[in-house]
Protein backbone atom coordinates (compact mmCIF):
# COMPACT_ATOMS: atom_id res chain seq x y z
CA UNK A 1 0.00 0.00 0.00
CA UNK A 2 1.72 3.37 -1.02
CA UNK A 3 1.27 5.86 1.64
CA UNK A 4 0.56 9.90 0.90
CA UNK A 5 3.84 11.66 -0.22
CA UNK A 6 4.68 14.58 2.42
CA UNK A 7 7.61 16.75 2.58
CA UNK A 8 6.60 17.36 6.34
CA UNK A 9 8.91 16.07 8.56
CA UNK A 10 8.34 14.26 11.82
CA UNK A 11 9.57 15.51 15.03
CA UNK A 12 11.20 13.60 17.46
CA UNK A 13 9.04 11.95 20.10
CA UNK A 14 6.00 12.20 17.73
CA UNK A 15 4.38 8.73 16.79
CA UNK A 16 2.32 8.00 13.95
CA UNK A 17 -0.31 7.84 13.86
CA UNK A 18 -1.58 10.64 15.75
CA UNK A 19 -4.68 10.99 18.12
CA UNK A 20 -6.78 14.02 17.55
CA UNK A 21 -10.40 13.20 17.40
CA UNK A 22 -11.38 13.43 21.50
CA UNK A 23 -14.70 14.14 20.76
CA UNK A 24 -15.60 10.98 19.20
CA UNK A 25 -13.96 9.20 21.64
CA UNK A 26 -11.05 9.67 24.08
CA UNK A 27 -8.22 6.92 25.13
CA UNK A 28 -8.62 5.53 28.43
CA UNK A 29 -6.32 7.08 30.80
CA UNK A 30 -3.74 4.40 32.41
CA UNK A 31 -4.66 5.22 36.26
CA UNK A 32 -8.37 4.19 35.09
CA UNK A 33 -7.34 0.85 33.82
CA UNK A 34 -5.80 0.04 36.87
CA UNK A 35 -8.44 1.04 38.91
CA UNK A 36 -10.62 -1.13 36.82
CA UNK A 37 -8.31 -4.20 36.62
CA UNK A 38 -9.46 -6.23 39.52
CA UNK A 39 -13.30 -5.61 38.98
CA UNK A 40 -12.75 -8.05 35.80
CA UNK A 41 -10.50 -10.45 37.39
CA UNK A 42 -10.64 -11.09 41.75
CA UNK A 43 -13.58 -8.61 42.55
CA UNK A 44 -16.35 -9.84 39.95
CA UNK A 45 -18.97 -10.10 42.06
CA UNK A 46 -22.82 -8.96 41.24
CA UNK A 47 -23.39 -5.33 42.80
CA UNK A 48 -26.67 -6.80 43.64
CA UNK A 49 -25.96 -9.61 46.30
CA UNK A 50 -26.77 -9.23 49.40
CA UNK A 51 -25.28 -11.92 50.72
CA UNK A 52 -21.30 -12.32 50.58
CA UNK A 53 -18.15 -10.36 50.83
CA UNK A 54 -18.12 -10.91 46.68
CA UNK A 55 -21.21 -9.06 46.18
CA UNK A 56 -20.51 -6.14 49.16
CA UNK A 57 -17.16 -5.37 47.72
CA UNK A 58 -18.62 -4.44 44.01
CA UNK A 59 -21.12 -3.00 46.14
CA UNK A 60 -18.77 -0.51 47.42
CA UNK A 61 -17.12 -0.45 44.46
CA UNK A 62 -20.16 0.74 42.71
CA UNK A 63 -20.98 3.71 45.58
CA UNK A 64 -17.16 5.14 45.50
CA UNK A 65 -18.12 5.95 41.81
CA UNK A 66 -21.45 7.47 42.09
CA UNK A 67 -19.20 9.95 44.92
CA UNK A 68 -16.86 10.47 42.58
CA UNK A 69 -19.55 11.62 39.58
CA UNK A 70 -21.20 13.24 42.26
CA UNK A 71 -18.35 15.39 43.49
CA UNK A 72 -17.18 16.46 39.71
CA UNK A 73 -20.88 17.59 39.15
CA UNK A 74 -21.91 19.50 43.04
CA UNK A 75 -24.37 17.29 43.76
CA UNK A 76 -25.10 13.43 46.28
CA UNK A 77 -24.31 10.02 45.19
CA UNK A 78 -28.19 9.49 45.32
CA UNK A 79 -28.73 11.28 42.13
CA UNK A 80 -26.69 9.23 40.41
CA UNK A 81 -27.99 6.16 38.33
CA UNK A 82 -25.77 4.19 35.91
CA UNK A 83 -26.81 3.54 32.34
CA UNK A 84 -24.93 1.83 28.93
CA UNK A 85 -23.21 5.03 28.06
CA UNK A 86 -25.15 8.75 26.77
CA UNK A 87 -27.20 7.64 23.86
CA UNK A 88 -29.19 5.67 26.81
CA UNK A 89 -28.94 8.38 29.44
CA UNK A 90 -31.00 11.22 26.44
CA UNK A 91 -33.17 8.09 25.74
CA UNK A 92 -34.13 7.57 29.31
CA UNK A 93 -34.46 11.04 30.43
CA UNK A 94 -36.61 12.29 27.65
CA UNK A 95 -38.62 8.96 26.75
CA UNK A 96 -39.02 8.53 30.58
CA UNK A 97 -39.69 12.23 31.33
CA UNK A 98 -42.03 12.65 28.74
CA UNK A 99 -43.91 9.47 29.83
CA UNK A 100 -44.06 10.55 33.08
CA UNK A 101 -45.23 13.78 32.71
CA UNK A 102 -47.87 12.96 29.78
CA UNK A 103 -50.74 14.29 32.30
CA UNK A 104 -48.91 17.58 32.65
CA UNK A 105 -48.37 18.43 29.17
CA UNK A 106 -47.18 17.08 26.06
CA UNK A 107 -44.42 20.01 24.76
CA UNK A 108 -40.88 19.20 23.95
CA UNK A 109 -38.04 21.98 23.42
CA UNK A 110 -34.70 21.40 22.24
CA UNK A 111 -32.60 22.49 19.44
CA UNK A 112 -31.27 21.64 16.19
CA UNK A 113 -27.23 20.94 16.45
CA UNK A 114 -28.51 18.25 19.84
CA UNK A 115 -26.55 14.70 19.20
CA UNK A 116 -28.96 11.93 17.19
CA UNK A 117 -29.42 10.44 20.20
CA UNK A 118 -31.73 13.52 21.43
CA UNK A 119 -33.33 14.07 18.52
CA UNK A 120 -34.03 11.03 17.32
CA UNK A 121 -35.55 10.23 20.85
CA UNK A 122 -37.60 13.41 20.37
CA UNK A 123 -38.61 12.11 16.64
CA UNK A 124 -39.47 9.01 18.80
CA UNK A 125 -42.26 11.01 20.58
CA UNK A 126 -43.84 13.18 18.14
CA UNK A 127 -45.14 9.23 16.10
CA UNK A 128 -46.48 9.09 19.83
CA UNK A 129 -48.59 12.49 19.95
CA UNK A 130 -46.27 14.72 21.66
CA UNK A 131 -45.54 18.08 19.95
CA UNK A 132 -41.64 19.05 19.58
CA UNK A 133 -39.98 22.47 19.15
CA UNK A 134 -36.61 22.59 17.65
CA UNK A 135 -34.86 25.95 18.43
CA UNK A 136 -32.42 27.13 15.79
CA UNK A 137 -28.76 28.37 16.67
CA UNK A 138 -27.66 31.71 15.52
CA UNK A 139 -24.56 31.54 12.91
CA UNK A 140 -22.30 31.20 16.53
CA UNK A 141 -23.59 28.11 17.38
CA UNK A 142 -25.92 29.11 20.56
CA UNK A 143 -29.13 29.66 20.92
CA UNK A 144 -31.25 32.35 21.21
CA UNK A 145 -32.41 32.49 24.99
CA UNK A 146 -35.81 34.88 23.56
CA UNK A 147 -36.61 32.39 21.20
CA UNK A 148 -36.56 29.79 24.12
CA UNK A 149 -38.78 31.77 26.44
CA UNK A 150 -40.93 32.47 23.60
CA UNK A 151 -41.67 28.67 22.92
CA UNK A 152 -41.75 27.45 26.18
CA UNK A 153 -45.99 27.49 26.90
CA UNK A 154 -48.16 26.04 29.41
CA UNK A 155 -47.91 22.47 27.62
CA UNK A 156 -44.07 22.55 28.07
CA UNK A 157 -42.78 19.63 30.28
CA UNK A 158 -39.19 19.37 29.18
CA UNK A 159 -36.41 21.14 27.65
CA UNK A 160 -33.42 19.42 26.48
CA UNK A 161 -30.56 21.70 25.62
CA UNK A 162 -27.17 20.19 25.08
CA UNK A 163 -24.28 21.87 27.43
CA UNK A 164 -21.44 21.39 24.61
CA UNK A 165 -21.83 20.59 20.92
CA UNK A 166 -19.72 17.50 20.08
CA UNK A 167 -18.96 18.83 16.40
CA UNK A 168 -18.31 22.54 17.28
CA UNK A 169 -17.89 22.35 21.30
CA UNK A 170 -19.90 25.46 21.42
CA UNK A 171 -21.05 25.82 24.94
CA UNK A 172 -24.75 26.71 25.05
CA UNK A 173 -25.72 28.72 28.06
CA UNK A 174 -27.14 26.29 30.24
CA UNK A 175 -27.06 28.45 33.99
CA UNK A 176 -29.77 30.66 31.62
CA UNK A 177 -31.44 28.29 30.31
CA UNK A 178 -32.13 26.59 33.55
CA UNK A 179 -32.63 29.37 35.54
CA UNK A 180 -35.67 30.26 32.37
CA UNK A 181 -37.15 26.85 33.01
CA UNK A 182 -37.25 26.85 36.55
CA UNK A 183 -39.03 29.93 36.31
CA UNK A 184 -41.54 28.45 34.39
CA UNK A 185 -41.78 25.15 36.17
CA UNK A 186 -40.21 23.28 33.25
CA UNK A 187 -38.06 20.12 33.41
CA UNK A 188 -34.49 21.13 32.28
CA UNK A 189 -32.17 17.80 30.89
CA UNK A 190 -29.20 18.43 29.67
CA UNK A 191 -26.51 16.68 27.47
CA UNK A 192 -23.25 17.17 29.09
CA UNK A 193 -21.37 14.60 27.60
CA UNK A 194 -18.65 16.79 26.13
CA UNK A 195 -19.04 19.56 29.38
CA UNK A 196 -18.24 17.22 31.88
CA UNK A 197 -14.75 17.15 33.03
CA UNK A 198 -13.63 19.69 30.66
CA UNK A 199 -15.26 23.02 31.74
CA UNK A 200 -16.99 23.85 34.81
CA UNK A 201 -20.46 22.19 35.33
CA UNK A 202 -22.27 22.13 38.80
CA UNK A 203 -26.10 21.07 38.66
CA UNK A 204 -26.69 23.33 41.39
CA UNK A 205 -25.10 26.74 39.86
CA UNK A 206 -25.90 25.26 36.45
CA UNK A 207 -29.69 24.90 37.49
CA UNK A 208 -29.76 21.65 35.48
CA UNK A 209 -32.70 18.70 36.70
CA UNK A 210 -30.91 16.00 34.79
CA UNK A 211 -27.54 15.49 33.24
CA UNK A 212 -26.21 12.54 30.65
CA UNK A 213 -22.62 11.48 31.21
CA UNK A 214 -21.14 9.11 29.52
CA UNK A 215 -17.34 7.48 29.98
CA UNK A 216 -15.32 7.30 26.88
CA UNK A 217 -15.34 10.76 26.10
CA UNK A 218 -13.36 11.70 29.69
CA UNK A 219 -10.97 9.06 29.66
CA UNK A 220 -12.66 6.22 30.73
CA UNK A 221 -14.03 2.76 29.66
CA UNK A 222 -16.97 2.78 26.41
CA UNK A 223 -20.30 1.19 27.20
CA UNK A 224 -20.86 3.02 30.17
CA UNK A 225 -22.28 6.19 31.63
CA UNK A 226 -24.79 8.16 33.75
CA UNK A 227 -27.73 9.90 34.65
CA UNK A 228 -28.08 13.02 36.72
CA UNK A 229 -32.01 12.95 37.90
CA UNK A 230 -32.54 16.18 40.74
CA UNK A 231 -34.14 14.65 43.98
CA UNK A 232 -35.11 18.20 45.68
CA UNK A 233 -36.53 21.03 44.17
CA UNK A 234 -37.98 19.93 42.05
CA UNK A 235 -37.69 15.83 42.31
CA UNK A 236 -37.92 14.91 39.06
CA UNK A 237 -39.40 11.37 38.44
CA UNK A 238 -38.31 9.35 35.31
CA UNK A 239 -40.63 6.50 33.85
CA UNK A 240 -38.02 3.61 33.19
CA UNK A 241 -37.29 2.13 29.80
CA UNK A 242 -35.72 -0.84 30.84
CA UNK A 243 -38.03 -3.25 33.07
CA UNK A 244 -36.44 -5.90 35.18
CA UNK A 245 -35.04 -6.35 38.61
CA UNK A 246 -35.44 -2.82 39.77
CA UNK A 247 -32.24 -1.49 39.60
CA UNK A 248 -30.76 2.25 40.02
CA UNK A 249 -34.22 2.85 42.20
CA UNK A 250 -36.32 0.85 39.92
CA UNK A 251 -35.54 3.88 36.99
CA UNK A 252 -32.77 1.48 35.36
CA UNK A 253 -33.12 -2.24 35.30
CA UNK A 254 -30.06 -4.55 34.45
CA UNK A 255 -26.89 -5.94 36.66
CA UNK A 256 -24.45 -3.04 36.85
CA UNK A 257 -21.26 -2.96 34.92
CA UNK A 258 -19.13 -3.05 37.81
CA UNK A 259 -15.69 -2.38 36.15
CA UNK A 260 -16.98 0.14 33.81
CA UNK A 261 -18.57 2.25 36.67
CA UNK A 262 -15.26 2.08 38.63
CA UNK A 263 -13.64 3.35 35.74
CA UNK A 264 -16.49 6.08 34.83
CA UNK A 265 -15.86 6.99 38.86
CA UNK A 266 -12.27 6.99 38.46
CA UNK A 267 -11.90 8.87 35.85
CA UNK A 268 -14.64 11.84 37.20
CA UNK A 269 -11.88 11.22 40.02
CA UNK A 270 -9.04 12.67 37.72
CA UNK A 271 -11.04 14.81 35.50
CA UNK A 272 -12.03 16.67 39.23
CA UNK A 273 -8.75 17.27 40.29
CA UNK A 274 -6.89 18.08 36.74
CA UNK A 275 -9.31 20.01 34.75
CA UNK A 276 -8.35 23.21 35.81
CA UNK A 277 -4.57 22.98 34.43
CA UNK A 278 -5.58 20.77 31.75
CA UNK A 279 -8.15 23.70 30.47
CA UNK A 280 -5.79 26.03 30.37
CA UNK A 281 -2.93 23.70 28.45
CA UNK A 282 -5.60 22.22 25.88
CA UNK A 283 -6.90 25.99 25.25
CA UNK A 284 -2.99 26.90 24.55
CA UNK A 285 -2.93 23.28 22.15
CA UNK A 286 -6.39 25.00 20.54
CA UNK A 287 -4.58 28.54 19.65
CA UNK A 288 -1.40 27.53 18.67
CA UNK A 289 -3.28 25.25 16.72
CA UNK A 290 -5.55 28.15 14.92
CA UNK A 291 -2.08 30.76 14.75
CA UNK A 292 -0.42 28.04 12.44
CA UNK A 293 -3.03 27.70 10.33
CA UNK A 294 -3.95 31.28 10.11
CA UNK A 295 -0.70 32.63 9.48
CA UNK A 296 -0.40 30.28 6.47
CA UNK A 297 -3.53 29.90 4.69
CA UNK A 298 -6.12 31.68 3.07
CA UNK A 299 -9.89 31.33 3.28
CA UNK A 300 -9.93 29.58 6.44
CA UNK A 301 -13.44 29.41 8.35
CA UNK A 302 -13.72 29.04 12.20
CA UNK A 303 -17.28 27.42 12.93
CA UNK A 304 -18.81 28.19 15.70
CA UNK A 305 -18.45 31.00 18.81
CA UNK A 306 -14.92 30.95 20.26
CA UNK A 307 -15.34 32.70 23.24
CA UNK A 308 -18.49 29.89 24.20
CA UNK A 309 -16.33 27.12 23.49
CA UNK A 310 -14.65 23.86 24.86
CA UNK A 311 -11.08 24.12 25.21
CA UNK A 312 -9.59 21.36 23.51
CA UNK A 313 -12.49 21.56 20.14
CA UNK A 314 -11.38 23.50 16.84
CA UNK A 315 -13.65 23.23 13.88
CA UNK A 316 -12.20 24.82 10.45
CA UNK A 317 -12.99 24.92 7.51
CA UNK A 318 -10.80 25.07 4.99
CA UNK A 319 -12.75 26.76 1.88
CA UNK A 320 -12.37 25.57 -2.00
CA UNK A 321 -10.48 21.90 -0.61
CA UNK A 322 -12.91 19.34 0.14
CA UNK A 323 -12.87 17.71 3.57
CA UNK A 324 -12.49 13.83 2.61
CA UNK A 325 -9.55 14.58 0.05
CA UNK A 326 -7.91 16.53 3.44
CA UNK A 327 -8.04 13.93 5.12
CA UNK A 328 -6.74 10.98 2.75
CA UNK A 329 -3.82 13.43 2.70
CA UNK A 330 -2.84 13.90 6.29
CA UNK A 331 -3.99 10.08 7.03
CA UNK A 332 -1.34 9.92 9.69
CA UNK A 333 -3.44 11.92 11.84
CA UNK A 334 -7.10 10.91 13.27
CA UNK A 335 -9.11 13.90 13.09
CA UNK A 336 -13.14 14.06 11.75
CA UNK A 337 -14.76 15.97 8.72
CA UNK A 338 -18.26 17.18 8.26
CA UNK A 339 -17.65 16.40 4.30
CA UNK A 340 -20.93 14.73 2.82
CA UNK A 341 -18.08 12.21 1.31
CA UNK A 342 -16.76 10.98 4.48
CA UNK A 343 -20.48 10.35 5.70
CA UNK A 344 -22.70 7.50 5.14
CA UNK A 345 -25.52 9.56 4.03
CA UNK A 346 -23.69 11.65 1.52
CA UNK A 347 -25.05 14.60 3.22
CA UNK A 348 -22.90 17.55 4.95
CA UNK A 349 -22.90 18.27 8.20
CA UNK A 350 -26.09 19.16 9.65
CA UNK A 351 -24.77 20.49 12.85
CA UNK A 352 -22.53 23.17 10.23
CA UNK A 353 -25.41 23.46 7.73
CA UNK A 354 -27.39 24.75 11.13
CA UNK A 355 -25.46 27.86 11.18
CA UNK A 356 -26.00 28.67 8.24
CA UNK A 357 -22.55 27.97 6.39
CA UNK A 358 -23.51 27.21 2.60
CA UNK A 359 -22.90 23.13 1.80
CA UNK A 360 -19.63 23.82 0.06
CA UNK A 361 -18.11 25.71 3.55
CA UNK A 362 -19.65 22.68 5.49
CA UNK A 363 -17.65 20.04 3.06
CA UNK A 364 -14.64 21.89 3.38
CA UNK A 365 -14.80 21.36 7.29
CA UNK A 366 -12.55 19.45 9.76
CA UNK A 367 -12.73 18.81 13.69
CA UNK A 368 -9.88 18.54 15.58
CA UNK A 369 -10.59 17.21 18.95
CA UNK A 370 -7.60 17.64 21.53
CA UNK A 371 -7.49 15.83 24.14
CA UNK A 372 -5.25 15.30 27.26
CA UNK A 373 -2.59 13.30 25.86
CA UNK A 374 -1.89 15.25 22.59
CA UNK A 375 1.50 17.50 22.72
CA UNK A 376 2.90 20.65 21.63
CA UNK A 377 4.99 18.67 19.51
CA UNK A 378 2.03 16.74 17.68
CA UNK A 379 0.03 20.43 16.98
CA UNK A 380 3.77 21.33 15.18
CA UNK A 381 3.16 18.34 13.20
CA UNK A 382 -0.34 18.52 12.71
CA UNK A 383 -0.10 21.89 11.75
CA UNK A 384 2.48 21.53 9.38
CA UNK A 385 0.89 18.78 7.62
CA UNK A 386 -2.32 20.08 7.28
CA UNK A 387 -1.37 23.29 5.70
CA UNK A 388 1.26 21.37 3.44
CA UNK A 389 -2.19 19.38 2.21
CA UNK A 390 -4.29 21.98 1.69
CA UNK A 391 -1.85 24.30 0.08
CA UNK A 392 -1.56 20.79 -2.94
CA UNK A 393 -5.23 20.34 -3.03
CA UNK A 394 -5.65 24.23 -4.02
CA UNK A 395 -3.25 23.72 -6.58
CA UNK A 396 -6.01 21.54 -7.76
CA UNK A 397 -9.12 23.42 -6.71
CA UNK A 398 -10.58 24.84 -9.54
CA UNK A 399 -12.97 26.69 -7.15
CA UNK A 400 -9.59 28.38 -5.51
CA UNK A 401 -8.11 29.17 -9.27
CA UNK A 402 -11.86 31.09 -10.17
CA UNK A 403 -11.68 32.74 -6.61
CA UNK A 404 -8.39 34.33 -6.93
CA UNK A 405 -9.35 34.92 -10.53
CA UNK A 406 -12.06 37.37 -8.51
CA UNK A 407 -14.77 35.15 -9.93
CA UNK A 408 -17.61 35.30 -7.76
CA UNK A 409 -18.52 31.41 -7.71
CA UNK A 410 -22.58 32.56 -6.41
CA UNK A 411 -22.64 34.03 -9.87
CA UNK A 412 -21.96 30.60 -11.62
CA UNK A 413 -24.55 28.05 -12.97
CA UNK A 414 -23.54 24.99 -11.75
CA UNK A 415 -25.14 21.82 -12.97
CA UNK A 416 -25.63 20.26 -9.29
CA UNK A 417 -27.00 16.73 -9.25
CA UNK B 1 -12.12 4.48 3.68
CA UNK B 2 -8.95 2.68 2.08
CA UNK B 3 -7.78 3.73 -1.16
CA UNK B 4 -6.30 1.80 -3.48
CA UNK B 5 -2.59 2.74 -4.49
CA UNK B 6 -3.91 4.10 -7.92
CA UNK B 7 -6.10 6.52 -6.35
CA UNK B 8 -3.23 6.96 -3.89
CA UNK B 9 -1.02 7.36 -7.23
CA UNK B 10 -3.14 10.12 -8.61
CA UNK B 11 -3.77 12.07 -5.40
CA UNK B 12 -0.35 12.50 -4.78
CA UNK B 13 0.85 12.80 -8.48
CA UNK B 14 -1.65 13.91 -10.81
CA UNK B 15 -1.19 14.36 -14.00
CA UNK B 16 -2.28 17.32 -16.17
CA UNK B 17 -3.34 19.87 -13.31
CA UNK B 18 -3.81 23.28 -14.99
CA UNK B 19 -5.83 25.35 -17.35
CA UNK B 20 -6.02 25.95 -20.96
CA UNK B 21 -7.42 29.58 -22.56
CA UNK B 22 -11.07 28.74 -22.87
CA UNK B 23 -11.38 31.74 -25.31
CA UNK B 24 -9.41 29.71 -27.85
CA UNK B 25 -11.73 28.14 -30.86
CA UNK B 26 -9.41 24.46 -30.09
CA UNK B 27 -10.16 24.43 -26.71
CA UNK B 28 -13.26 22.28 -25.20
CA UNK B 29 -14.31 23.09 -21.83
CA UNK B 30 -16.13 21.05 -19.22
CA UNK B 31 -17.42 22.19 -15.83
CA UNK B 32 -19.49 20.01 -14.01
CA UNK B 33 -20.64 19.34 -10.38
CA UNK B 34 -21.50 22.24 -7.92
CA UNK B 35 -19.80 23.25 -5.02
CA UNK B 36 -22.77 22.33 -2.26
CA UNK B 37 -22.48 18.74 -3.92
CA UNK B 38 -18.95 18.74 -2.62
CA UNK B 39 -17.36 18.08 -6.00
CA UNK B 40 -16.48 20.59 -8.86
CA UNK B 41 -14.57 19.31 -12.10
CA UNK B 42 -13.22 21.46 -14.80
CA UNK B 43 -11.60 19.15 -17.68
CA UNK B 44 -10.21 21.06 -20.88
CA UNK B 45 -9.02 19.83 -24.00
CA UNK B 46 -7.16 21.48 -27.09
CA UNK B 47 -7.91 19.18 -29.89
CA UNK B 48 -6.01 19.04 -33.37
CA UNK B 49 -8.43 21.09 -36.09
CA UNK B 50 -6.69 18.82 -39.30
CA UNK B 51 -6.66 15.24 -37.32
CA UNK B 52 -9.60 15.87 -34.26
CA UNK B 53 -6.82 14.54 -32.16
CA UNK B 54 -6.87 15.92 -28.30
CA UNK B 55 -3.32 16.59 -28.00
CA UNK B 56 -3.59 18.41 -24.74
CA UNK B 57 -5.74 18.02 -21.78
CA UNK B 58 -6.12 19.68 -18.27
CA UNK B 59 -7.86 19.58 -15.32
CA UNK B 60 -8.82 21.28 -12.33
CA UNK B 61 -11.01 19.02 -9.34
CA UNK B 62 -12.48 19.90 -6.18
CA UNK B 63 -13.66 16.77 -4.03
CA UNK B 64 -12.60 13.75 -2.78
CA UNK B 65 -9.21 11.72 -3.55
CA UNK B 66 -11.69 9.60 -5.66
CA UNK B 67 -12.78 12.23 -7.74
CA UNK B 68 -9.33 13.73 -8.03
CA UNK B 69 -7.97 10.63 -9.38
CA UNK B 70 -11.02 9.98 -11.72
CA UNK B 71 -10.35 13.59 -13.47
CA UNK B 72 -6.55 12.85 -13.25
CA UNK B 73 -6.90 9.47 -14.97
CA UNK B 74 -9.24 11.00 -17.94
CA UNK B 75 -6.82 13.11 -18.50
CA UNK B 76 -4.43 10.84 -19.22
CA UNK B 77 -6.80 8.43 -21.05
CA UNK B 78 -8.21 10.94 -23.44
CA UNK B 79 -5.45 12.59 -24.86
CA UNK B 80 -3.76 11.06 -27.79
CA UNK B 81 -7.32 9.72 -28.95
CA UNK B 82 -9.67 11.70 -31.20
CA UNK B 83 -12.90 13.59 -29.89
CA UNK B 84 -14.64 10.57 -30.75
CA UNK B 85 -13.02 7.68 -29.56
CA UNK B 86 -12.32 9.76 -26.15
CA UNK B 87 -16.41 9.37 -26.13
CA UNK B 88 -16.42 6.01 -25.65
CA UNK B 89 -14.48 6.26 -22.09
CA UNK B 90 -17.45 4.91 -20.01
CA UNK B 91 -17.30 5.43 -16.01
CA UNK B 92 -17.35 2.22 -14.97
CA UNK B 93 -13.49 1.24 -17.28
CA UNK B 94 -12.73 4.53 -14.82
CA UNK B 95 -14.04 2.27 -11.91
CA UNK B 96 -12.23 -0.95 -12.30
CA UNK B 97 -8.86 0.76 -13.23
CA UNK B 98 -9.02 3.09 -9.68
CA UNK B 99 -10.98 0.13 -7.92
CA UNK B 100 -13.36 2.48 -6.55
CA UNK B 101 -15.63 0.89 -4.03
CA UNK B 102 -19.57 1.63 -4.78
CA UNK B 103 -20.12 4.90 -2.99
CA UNK B 104 -17.28 6.68 -5.53
CA UNK B 105 -19.15 5.32 -8.63
CA UNK B 106 -20.52 9.29 -8.74
CA UNK B 107 -17.15 10.20 -8.84
CA UNK B 108 -16.56 8.56 -11.68
CA UNK B 109 -19.75 9.66 -13.29
CA UNK B 110 -18.70 12.97 -12.82
CA UNK B 111 -15.49 12.48 -14.89
CA UNK B 112 -17.20 11.13 -17.68
CA UNK B 113 -19.81 13.97 -17.89
CA UNK B 114 -16.73 16.25 -17.50
CA UNK B 115 -15.01 14.41 -20.99
CA UNK B 116 -18.58 14.66 -22.67
CA UNK B 117 -18.91 18.43 -21.17
CA UNK B 118 -15.29 19.57 -22.51
CA UNK B 119 -16.23 17.76 -26.07
CA UNK B 120 -19.28 19.34 -26.53
CA UNK B 121 -18.44 22.62 -25.69
CA UNK B 122 -15.28 22.03 -28.61
CA UNK B 123 -17.91 21.04 -30.65
CA UNK B 124 -20.36 23.70 -30.45
CA UNK B 125 -17.65 26.45 -30.59
CA UNK B 126 -16.19 24.23 -33.88
CA UNK B 127 -19.52 23.90 -35.90
CA UNK B 128 -20.07 27.44 -35.65
CA UNK B 129 -16.82 27.74 -36.71
CA UNK B 130 -17.86 26.16 -39.54
CA UNK B 131 -20.91 27.60 -40.59
CA UNK B 132 -18.96 31.28 -40.35
CA UNK B 133 -16.45 29.45 -42.74
CA UNK B 134 -19.26 28.26 -44.75
CA UNK B 135 -20.80 31.78 -45.17
CA UNK B 136 -17.99 33.26 -45.80
CA UNK B 137 -17.47 30.73 -48.67
CA UNK B 138 -21.13 31.91 -49.96
CA UNK B 139 -20.26 35.21 -50.48
CA UNK B 140 -16.80 34.71 -51.63
CA UNK B 141 -18.76 33.17 -55.00
C1 LIG C 1 -23.01 15.11 22.76
C2 LIG C 1 -23.08 13.62 22.78
N1 LIG C 1 -24.16 13.00 23.28
C3 LIG C 1 -24.26 11.67 23.32
C4 LIG C 1 -23.26 10.85 22.85
C5 LIG C 1 -23.43 9.37 22.92
O1 LIG C 1 -22.66 8.82 23.96
P1 LIG C 1 -22.37 7.26 24.03
O2 LIG C 1 -21.34 6.98 22.99
O3 LIG C 1 -21.85 7.03 25.43
O4 LIG C 1 -23.64 6.54 23.78
C6 LIG C 1 -22.11 11.45 22.32
C7 LIG C 1 -21.00 10.65 21.77
O5 LIG C 1 -21.06 10.12 20.67
C8 LIG C 1 -22.02 12.86 22.29
O6 LIG C 1 -20.95 13.47 21.78
S1 LIG D 1 -16.58 13.92 -4.58
FE1 LIG D 1 -17.88 13.39 -2.89
S2 LIG D 1 -17.58 11.26 -2.78
FE2 LIG D 1 -16.25 11.81 -4.40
Amino acid sequence: MSTIASQVEVPEGVHLPIYMDNHATSPLDPRVLEAMMPYFTTKFGNAASRNHSFGWEAEQAVETAREQIAKLIGTTAKEIIFTSGATESDNLAIKGIAEMYRERGNHIITQVTEHKAVLDSCKHLEKNGYRVTYLPVKADGLIDLDDLRHAIDDKTILVSIMAANNEIGVLQPIAEIGKLCHEKGVIFHTDAVQSVGKVPFNVIADNVDVASISGHKIYGPKGVGALYVRRRNPRVQIAAQIDGGGHERGMRSGTLNVPGIVGLGKACEIANAEMATEAVYLAGLRDRLKAKLESELDYIHVNGSMEHRLPGNLNVSFVYVEGESLLMGINDVAVSSGSACTSATLEPSYVLKALGLGDDVAHSSIRFGLGRFNTQAEVDYVAAKVIDIVKHLRELSPLYEMVKEGIDLTKIQWAAH
Amino acid sequence: MAYSDKVIDHYNNPRNVGQLDKSSTEVGTGLVGAPECGDVMRLQIRVNPETQVIEEAKFKTFGCGSAIASSSLATEWIKGRTVDDALGIKNTDIVKELSLPPVKIHCSVLAEDAIRAAIGDWKKKNSAAETVDAAVAVVAQ
